[in-house]
């Protein structure tokens, strides 16, 4: 139950490195029937430009999830994870192909607090559009 | 049409228990893509010091909004479900999530506002075993769009 990153070697500021998430239609289908979230606008074209969206969206928490998956890889332990928080600034659109959409995450180390913990902060980018904002982790380390 | 301001500070408890399982843990790590083995292997998540699979720090929306699911629908709330979509979403862990963790929910709708043509609604979600540990608490809004309009 540790993280594998040393508090000790942590510094304000630091970067961690970006890394790209796929989100194809398939994904939002396993996501849909895993989260027991079947708003249709992640599903079903149809409906989605119906309500005036611009086609099917991700669940903005299939998106936080890459977020989430992002900080506990980087900390080693997905137990380190005490505090996790969005907004849901942008939708992630999700075009009807093989390719999908992409969502790029990187963050830094924003400030290190009392009892081993650092807040992380979270950038996540589909295109051209920020989708996540006020993105922040705070994770206990080693 | 505007969310009735009633609903603020209306507490609701789920039905039932919910049963947090190896199963379930494992198709949600699947789902959101991420081969981490302490989501799937009891011996894995052991060895890294853990009584049992852990589930990712997202995984509470899985059963956190089903008390304050029936709020949602309640038709006195005036909210149309065909227009909202996620606004903010937090998750503040006492400890993790694990299988074989029975954990009761109560939610309690905290605030409603108007943000330009749009509905806000908050709900927050406090989580505890059923012999009343707390694990988490999350905090989930929602956005009606046009709701305000």
């Amino acid at each position: 139950m540790t993280a594998t990153v040393k508090y000790d070697e942590v510094e304000v500021g630091q970067e961690l490195p970006a890394v790209d998430y796929p989100v194809r239609r398939r994904d939002l289908v396993m996501y849909a029937g895993a989260s027991g979230d079947f708003n249709p606008i992640h599903w079903n074209e149809r409906f989605a430009k119906a309500v005036g969206l611009p086609d099917v969206i991700a669940h903005g928490m299939y998106t936080m999830a890459q977020g989430g998956r992002y900080v506990t890889d980087w900390a080693g332990d997905p137990a380190a994870v005490l505090d996790y928080g969005v907004r849901f600034s942008s939708m992630v659109v999700v075009p009807d192909d093989d390719q999908g959409a992409t969502v790029t995450v990187s963050g830094v180390v924003e400030e290190k607090l009392t009892d081993q913990r650092v807040v992380v902060a979270l950038t996540a980018r589909s295109g051209d559009a920020q989708v996540l904002s006020k993105a922040r982790a705070v994770v206990r380390l080693a | 049409m505007a969310l009735n301001r009633d609903f603020v500070g209306r507490t609701y408890q789920a039905g039932a228990p919910y049963e947090v399982s190896r199963v379930k843990i494992k198709e949600f790590a699947a789902a959101i893509g991420d081969p981490n083995p302490i989501y799937r292997d009891r011996d894995a998540a052991r060895a890294a010091g853990h009584p049992d699979v852990v589930a990712p720090p997202t995984f509470p929306i899985v059963f956190s909004l089903q008390s304050g699911g029936e709020a949602l629908t309640d038709p006195d709330l005036g909210l149309n479900l065909a227009m909202v979509v996620h606004g903010e979403q937090r998750f503040e862990y006492t400890r993790p999530v694990y299988a074989g963790d029975e954990l009761v929910t109560t939610a309690t709708i905290t605030d409603i506002r108007t943000a330009g043509r749009n509905e806000l609604l908050t709900v927050r979600s406090d989580v505890t075993t059923v012999a009343g540990e707390p694990v988490c608490s999350t905090y989930n809004t929602i956005i009606e769009r046009g709701g305000a309009a």
